[in-house]
């Protein structure tokens, strides 16, 4: 068994802990330990049921928490000793834990860890290493995030939005330490998908596969970012892509349109196109309108002037950007290519510097720097 | 998202108590590293805190001289303007959150035990991964 088939097994045992009685905070703290000692024994030592193993482990392990806190002030044992049998219902569980993770109290940055523990079943360390912080900061913002929503019933529906927001969260942090937080956002996404019917998580999960199906071709050597126009589009991942756009249809057809269906759709456009050439513009504007109907976003705004540029020509594009506000991220980066098409390169690449200078990211800095230089040399070879 | 917070030796505005370290009492001192280290350790409760250190104030230049010799060091300089004490790295959720923490370590008691008032700075990180965009 490897670890991803070990940590498929995590909300389970934690739904089945809860339903003998055991508060959240306690059943996912012995879970994680029964986790950790899995983790380190299972490779050489197999269990016969690993479910099985992980119950009976992570209940000991709740019994002895239980059994030390209530003789710290002098109480009895409030759970049964005995497990009851169960009611087996582990797909509510699991569906009930994805809510309260994610629940709106919560900083996004401390849904994101719980959410990752509890139903992803990773280590505290692997979720630090990931996010690059030390291991007892983590474990310090999984254990005031439990204390946060302590109390709160586990039998709620929740809203699916703020669920979705944080797996999108961690989709977008990519790859980073032993964890690759991208597939696990969509192991996590095909799951929830399997757990509820709701149109935009189908349409989030098309938008992760879509996405993810262009990640080789995105960076090329020594990390440099390589934009869509210019991606080998020999090396998507057609599988993917044609998983993406089955999952995509279907939650249109339901006819109940979101964000992400939206944006998927939007993706699925360009994972459509056999050539950068042969991208049917019109068609991603049309979906960037339906986009800034239902979000009314300024960024939706901004790259939807993107796409008016290739529609109707960047003069188009300079023009859908009024009323825009010039300090949104990658407003200037926008502008320069825009400028560029036009063929104002002295602007274009002006605006590739200034765009360098207010990057989010290395990858993105380092990009919009060799563009600056590539339009300065055009200008003076 | 992760943030930098700067101390500078010199090249900071001055701050509103401006005594130089070494003419505090040893107390005063005291009360100062015991603030520094509790609002470490606070942050590290908060889920906060990513890594501190503080700097000795001298160093060197130091530069590559060519294949096959040595890197050439020189200094320190003493009209630098700019020296930097210490650092702290936090994560946070906000750029608000981030000046909110600054300030309560810009508060850190110096002479007469009164908040130093000291000017900090503040920089973003730069992420290893762009946003999703195309």
């Amino acid at each position: 068994m490897n670890d991803s088939l070990l940590r498929e097994l995590v909300p389970a045992v934690i739904g089945v802990l809860v339903r003998r009685g055991a508060d959240f905070a306690s059943a996912e703290d012995a879970v994680q330990e029964a986790l950790i000692r899995a983790l380190s024994t299972w490779p050489g030592d197999p269990p016969r049921d690993p479910l099985g193993w992980l119950v009976t482990t992570a209940w000991h392990r709740f019994l002895d928490a239980a059994r030390a806190d209530a003789s710290r002030r002098g109480r009895e044992l409030a759970v049964e000793v005995e497990p009851p049998a169960g009611p087996a219902c582990a797909t509510d569980d699991t569906l009930r834990l994805y809510f309260l993770c994610a629940h709106p109290t919560l900083p996004q940055a401390s849904a994101v860890a719980l959410t990752l523990r509890a139903v992803g079943g990773l280590t505290t360390r692997q979720i630090a290493t990931a996010y690059l912080v030390p291991e007892a900061t983590m474990a310090q913002r999984i254990s005031r995030a439990k204390r946060r929503i302590a109390g709160l019933p586990l039998d709620q529906p929740g809203d699916p939005g703020t669920v979705l927001r944080v797996l999108y969260l961690v989709f977008n942090e990519g790859y980073s330490g032993d964890v690759d937080l991208a597939a696990e956002a969509i192991r996590l996404t095909r799951q929830l998908a399997t757990l509820t019917d709701e149109p935009e998580v189908a349409g989030l999960l098309a938008l992760m596969l879509l996405h993810h199906a262009r990640r080789a071709s995105r960076t090329g050597p020594g990390g440099r970012l390589v934009p869509l126009g210019a991606q080998d589009r020999s090396r998507w991942d057609t599988g993917l892509i044609a998983e993406g756009v089955t999952v995509l249809q279907a939650a249109l057809a339901r006819d109940r349109l979101g964000e992400y269906q939206a944006q998927a759709a939007i993706a699925a456009l360009h994972a459509d196109a056999r050539t950068a050439a042969e991208t049917d513009w019109v068609q991603i504007v049309e979906w960037y309108d339906e986009l800034l109907r239902l979000t009314g976003s300024p960024v939706v705004r901004l790259n939807r002037a993107v796409a008016v540029g290739e529609a109707d020509g960047p003069r188009a594009g300079l023009a859908a950007l009024a009323d825009l506000d010039p300090d949104l991220p990658r407003y200037a980066a926008v502008t320069a290519y825009l400028h560029e098409r036009a063929g104002d390169l002295e602007q274009a690449a002006e605006l590739y510097a200034a765009a360098a200078r207010t990057a989010a990211s290395v990858p993105e800095r380092d990009h919009l720097t060799r563009e600056a230089a590539r339009v300065r040399h055009l200008l003076c070879p | 998202m992760k943030y930098l917070l700067l101390k500078h030796y010199r090249g900071a505005p001055a701050p509103v108590n401006d005594v130089s370290m070494d003419k505090w009492t040893p107390d005063e001192v005291d009360a100062h590293m015991k603030y520094m280290s509790e609002f470490a350790a606070r942050l590290e409760d908060t889920g906060e805190f990513v890594d501190g250190q503080a700097l000795a104030p001298e160093g060197a230049w130091v530069r590559y001289d060519g294949p096959g010799r040595a890197p050439v060091t020189d200094g320190p300089f003493a009209e630098t303007k700019d020296l930097i004490a210490g650092w702290m790295i936090i994560d946070v959720d906000s750029w608000d959150r981030a000046v909110e923490l600054a300030g309560e370590l810009s508060a850190a008691p110096g002479a007469g035990g009164e908040p130093i008032h000291e000017w900090l700075e503040v920089r973003p990180f730069l992420t290893m991964v762009p946003t999703v965009t195309e």
